[in-house]
């Protein structure tokens, strides 16, 4: 993608900034070229909420202080954000009914520091309810259509999920760069399956400080955006250690753009054996392979690895999470904040009410998951045994960094679906996080990358999973895929108002 | 183990969730489609594997005991759905 600069709202985010410091643009110009972008491309649906006169106001103010010679990290560039970060003064909904209409009084650790840094706020970006889908369709506010269609076929595919206007917001050049998170593939599905990077940092590299929470044990923040390049900028700004987050790590922070460059020669790439999995498309392995000869062709060694647990990592997770995710959502009560229902003669019809008319299909389906594994006498069945399976999962990837420094798999069991095409068996829709949620139970870093199209004109991924804390390694074998792979694909425009 | 409509009745109460009881069988065999499909955990043996309690090896910070935060009322009232002079307002309690 890197020479792609035609538009204002085709460069990348590295671009953007050289073209800010050196004033061939203003961050006005830039911000504004987004905000109509953003107006056109509703039929998307890839925002809950546009900020457009917010996001020029804050460009004025950049570029005051650019003209003052302030110029930090990010000054003046525009992103989106997903509607899961505490925004101040700035309506955030987590997708949902519940809190349809709160305004949170504060401001999320990762925005306040990407705020901190100069960038600029285009609006807040539509996601699977709580976070809790992998195609974006259990939203409260409508499902988002991914900008890439198959090649002559008019029929709306979902933008993964559940960052999934994120994921479609960058795939159409609505913002420079946008932030997700990742509970069990929620970054990296929705980027591979848009044509763009999603990148999952280590479980305490970024503060979970006000993004609303689902599975505090597995939820992470992290960029989605154009190149790999873009991703390590980002991720510069948004790490830190904060005191209001006490699973924030306090190491330091590497300026992972700077180290991008060193190359992979006499690195060991591991593959998995078990993320061969029968009935995945053809087009998966073939892509994993070439992928693997890439690296190998730019002086990695390629050794095959054994991760032993892999198949038991979706149903562990689907009882750890949805047991983390019915503790942290009993706040949820229409009392303090978020929707009450009318009509309760009681309090606890209230909360039940409130509730049941507040949340989804899905998140009531966890809900009641997470309320059952955790009851009395299912406990050790289910909680305690997914707890135990969860630490043989981490085990096996300690065994494998013996050998190998990364881990080279793909990113999804396949494209982008049709909108509705798995909505039905919520099981089958659970299987598209088979590659990506093993790394959440192990608290790991991992990104996926654009690596090729199929027949009909989908982009597939790459994904590398990297040692903790080390995104530094992990972001530079992910440039040697980008260098190999040289997608330059992107959506043909449709969406056009 | 299968989940029936009493089941699901039961875990409706404990998460303060109203299913409609038209909504209680099927959602008994959406569960159940879940639960047969965790149920390959019970093949793999588990003997003296510790629990994870820590995904992330680290000690849990200490912070210094003083307010660093306070006075904010309104803010804190300024999404509540039934408030009234700085309380939150709710259905009867105590009769």
């Amino acid at each position: 993608m890197g020479a792609l600069s035609t538009s204002l709202t085709g460069m990348t985010l590295a671009e953007a900034r050289d073209a800010i410091r050196t004033k061939k643009i203003s961050s006005r110009e830039l911000t504004a070229a987004f905000v109509t972008a953003i107006e056109k491309a509703r039929p998307l649906n890839a925002f809950i909420t546009e900020a457009g006169e917010r996001a020029l106001a804050m460009a004025d103010a950049a570029d005051k202080r650019i003209a003052g010679g302030t110029i930090r990290a990010l000054e003046g560039l525009p992103l989106a954000i997903k509607d899961l970060f505490c925004t101040k003064g700035v309506r955030t909904t987590a997708g949902s009914k519940i809190l349809g209409n709160f305004v949170p009084p504060y401001e999320s650790t990762v925005t306040r520091n990407l705020w901190d840094a100069g960038a600029v706020m285009l609006g807040k970006t539509n996601m699977d309810e709580f976070a809790m889908g992998s195609s974006n369709e259990t939203s409260a506010f409508g499902p988002v259509f991914n900008p890439w269609r198959a090649s002559g076929s008019n029929a709306n595919l979902v933008p993964g999920g559940s960052s999934g206007g994120s994921s479609a917001a960058v795939a159409a050049d609505l913002c420079l760069a946008a932030t997700g998170t990742d509970t069990g593939g929620s970054i990296r599905q929705p980027a591979a399956v848009t044509g763009r990077v999603g990148l999952k940092p280590t479980y305490g590299r970024c503060s979970r400080f006000g993004i609303v929470a689902f599975a505090s044990s597995l939820d992470q923040a992290g960029p989605m955006t154009k190149t790999v390049k873009d991703a390590a900028i980002m991720l510069k700004t948004m790490a830190s250690v904060d005191p209001r987050d006490s699973t924030s790590v306090d190491l330091p922070v590497p300026d992972y753009e700077k180290l991008l460059d060193g190359g992979i020669k006499g690195l060991k790439v591991g593959i998995p054996k078990e993320y061969r999995i029968d009935g995945a498309p053809a087009e998966i392995e073939t892509l994993w392979s070439k992928g693997a000869q890439w690296l190998k062709a730019q002086g990695a060694e390629i050794v095959e690895v054994s991760l032993p647990h892999t198949k038991y990592a979706l149903p562990t997770y689907y009882i750890v999470a949805p047991a983390e995710a019915s503790s942290n959502l009993a706040r949820y009560d229409g009392v303090k904040f978020g929707y009450r229902a009318q009509g309760a003669h009681d309090i606890t019809e209230l909360y039940e009410k409130s509730r049941g008319e507040g949340f989804g299909a899905e998140v009531q389906r966890r809900i009641l998951i997470g309320t059952y594994v955790l009851s009395a006498g299912y406990y050790d069945a289910y909680y305690a045994r997914a707890q135990k399976l969860r630490s043989l999962i981490k085990r096996d990837f300690e065994q494998a960094f013996e050998t190998c420094d990364v881990l080279l798999t793909p990113a999804t069991p396949g494209p982008a679906f049709g909108v509705g095409a798995k909505t039905s068996d919520p099981v089958e829709m659970y299987l598209q996080d088979v590659f990506t949620v093993t790394v959440n139970l192990a608290g790991l870093p991992g990104i996926s990358v654009p690596a090729g199209l199929t027949a009909n004109g989908l982009p597939l991924g790459l994904q590398v999973i990297g040692k903790a804390f080390d995104e530094a390694t992990l972001l530079r074998v992910a440039s040697a895929v980008e260098q190999a792979a040289d997608f330059r694909h992107s959506p043909v425009k449709w969406w056009s108002l | 183990m299968s989940v029936d409509k009493d089941t699901v009745r039961r875990i409706a109460k404990l998460a303060r969730l109203a299913v409609p009881e038209t909504r209680l069988e099927p959602m008994a065999a959406e569960l159940n489609g879940i639960f047969q499909w965790v149920e390959m955990l019970g093949e793999v043996d588990v003997t003296g594997v510790p629990a994870m309690t820590s995904v992330v090896a680290q000690k849990l910070k200490w912070r210094e005991d003083k307010v660093s935060d306070g006075n904010q009322a309104d803010a804190l009232l300024a999404n509540a759905p039934g408030n009234e002079d700085h309380f939150f307002v709710v259905p009867k309690v105590v009769e």
